[in-house]
């Protein structure tokens, strides 16, 4: 059951990547946003805004990661979504596979085309200045916290993909999530706002994964918040999945 | 000659909340039968095909397919049965050779490229084999529907309204390719709204309608239920349309049938309760 479940999901993500590979605009399109907005605050913004000492653009550049994930995500909900309301998504459940490998088959090619967002990010980034002290052991944490959100963000994604009912409805939902970094430390040190506002952004998932991401990037020590930013991405990962399969069972029989 | 029916369906009842879709559906198809579902628009034909399909769950009766139960034993009825769904079911990103590639790796069959060709080949599809399925038309897509639905030689077929929306041409085709299946041995299950069609391609014809098949057999025997008066005046064999308006009676109210519903209409596809 097991293997077939890997050899299933092997082809069906390697269709999926093949979609992807013939509209490579999705995966410029999600890093255009956020390669635009990291050209926009820092160089429009970037002189008012005060991070107290280095570079913005290395302050910067964490937060709009987690955005071009948050963004590259709503293609999975609608590669999806296409195939439900296709019927490619019934044609594959009535045949002897291993089910649950089409939805995998999305994930994985989620993984992959969000990894090659983020690392064109990451070159613009160090075309616009952005240096990092991180050692292999630092970029490779930095590599499993994205890896976490964006499988947890995926599957998040995957609900709207398999009920929406319309196009509007699956790309809807990720509005919410690219705004959440603007109420974090993302951009902004949270010091400077509101008491309300900073106590939501100092206890949204956001901030600590940014943070860590940031320390990890400067080569200093992460401590506790590491460990909340670890607690988070596994949190939001397990009850995204949770919810994704009871909606997936729903659909199916 | 096996006694197991290839299809056996007992009691099946379904309901949307309060619309009750089937009211207890009976129906057995011999094993190498091709046996026609006709109903009107919303009688519930894609409701029982679903079912069969194990993509729907029933909410009572029993159905079986191959000795395989349903709902019990969905993986076993999976590995005999292929369905070509009511709006054709192909990836549009993918070329027409690439499709069915996918189909035939997924079943684990050996050399994939191979039983793609034979059944370009065979639906008249080589030119188009290389080109984005986004590219076709509705004929080529339904054909290379069809193609997909092949492979792997599944014993038992459905195929929902599986010439709606094409040509006099490519309505042959599909016919041709049904015959010889049957000629083969696949039971198929076919529904139709083209009472010509199942008068063409069904040893047996069932008609579904309240919920209930009101009317089961060969088109020989529906004759038979015709009221005798209305035999005597007919002077060549009446048509399955004349039988079944008879049969069903309350005509008038019958709705138009719609093209083809948007992708947001199918309630079948976008789930939930409309
Ligand atoms: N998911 C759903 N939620 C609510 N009602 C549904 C759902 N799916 C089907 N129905 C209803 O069930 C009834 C039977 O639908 P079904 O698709 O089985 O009919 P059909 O015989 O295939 O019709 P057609 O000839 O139009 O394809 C219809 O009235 C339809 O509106
Ligand atoms: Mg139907």
């Amino acid at each position: 059951m097991t293997t077939e479940l890997l050899r299933d999901t092997v082809v069906l993500s390697q269709r999926c990547l093949r979609h992807v590979l013939r509209s490579p605009d999705t995966i410029i399109t999600t890093a255009v946003t956020p390669i635009a907005m990291l050209l926009l605050f820092v160089y429009v913004f970037g002189g008012a805004i005060e991070v107290g000492g280095g570079d913005y653009v290395d302050y910067l550049l964490p937060g709009i990661l987690l955005i071009t994930v948050a963004s590259g995500v709503s293609y999975t909900a609608f590669r999806l979504f296409t195939d439900v309301s296709g019927g490619l998504f019934e044609r594959f459940q009535s045949m002897p596979i291993a089910r649950s490998a089409v939805l995998w088959g999305h994930v994985l090619t989620s993984l992959v085309a969000n990894l090659v967002s983020v690392a064109l990010v990451v070159l613009v980034a160090v075309a616009m200045g952005f240096r990092s002290g991180a050692g292999v052991l630092a970029w490779l944490a930095v590599l499993g916290l994205v890896v976490l959100f964006t499988l947890a963000l995926t599957w998040l994604a995957v609900i709207p993909g398999l009920t929406a009912r319309s196009v509007d409805g699956v790309s809807g939902f990720s509005y919410p999530l690219i705004f959440l970094p603007f109420i974090s430390s993302a951009f902004v040190p949270t010091e400077g706002m509101p008491a309300p506002v900073e106590w939501f952004a100092e206890h949204q998932p956001v901030t600590s994964i940014v943070d860590t991401i940031r320390n990890l990037f400067a080569a200093q020590p992460v401590g506790a918040t590491g460990w909340v930013a670890l607690a988070w991405c596994v949190g939001l990962l397990v009850v995204a999945h949770t919810l994704a399969m009871a909606t997936y069972r729903r659909r199916t029989t | 000659m096996t006694t197991t029916p290839a299809i056996e369906i007992t009691g099946l009842t379904k309901s949307y909340g309060d619309h009750v879709v089937l009211a207890g559906v009976d129906l057995t198809v011999p094993v190498g039968a091709v046996v026609a579902l006709l109903g009107s628009n919303g009688a519930g034909k894609t409701t029982v095909v679903r079912i069969l399909a194990t993509l729907l769950r029933a909410d009572g009766g029993t159905a079986a397919v191959h000795g395989h139960d349903v709902a019990s034993r969905p993986q076993e009825v999976r590995e005999s049965i292929s369905l070509t769904g009511q709006f054709a079911a192909v990836d549009e990103v993918l070329t027409g050779r690439e499709n069915l590639v996918l189909v035939a790796t997924l079943r684990h069959l050996p050399d994939p490229r191979g039983i793609a060709e034979d059944l370009l080949a065979r639906f008249a599809l080589t030119e188009a084999a290389g080109r984005r399925v986004a590219t076709y038309s509705g004929g080529m897509r339904r054909r290379l529907d069809i193609a997909m639905s092949l492979i792997g030689d599944p014993p038992v077929l459905f195929l929902d309204e599986p010439t709606t929306g094409l040509d006099p041409q490519s309505r042959i085709e599909v016919w041709r390719t049904v015959r010889e299946l049957a000629d083969g041995g696949t039971t198929v299950l076919l529904t139709t709204q083209y009472l010509d069609e199942a008068e063409q391609l069904a040893d047996r014809i069932a008609i579904l309608h309240g919920g209930r098949i009101i009317a089961d057999g060969t088109l020989d025997e529906l004759e038979r239920l015709l009221p005798p008066a209305t035999v005597e005046y007919v002077e060549k064999r009446p048509t399955l349309e004349e039988i079944f308006l008879a049969i069903v009676g309350d005509r008038p109210d019958r709705p138009d049938r719609p093209d083809r519903p948007s992708q947001t209409d199918r309630p079948d596809r976008a789930g939930g309760a409309r």
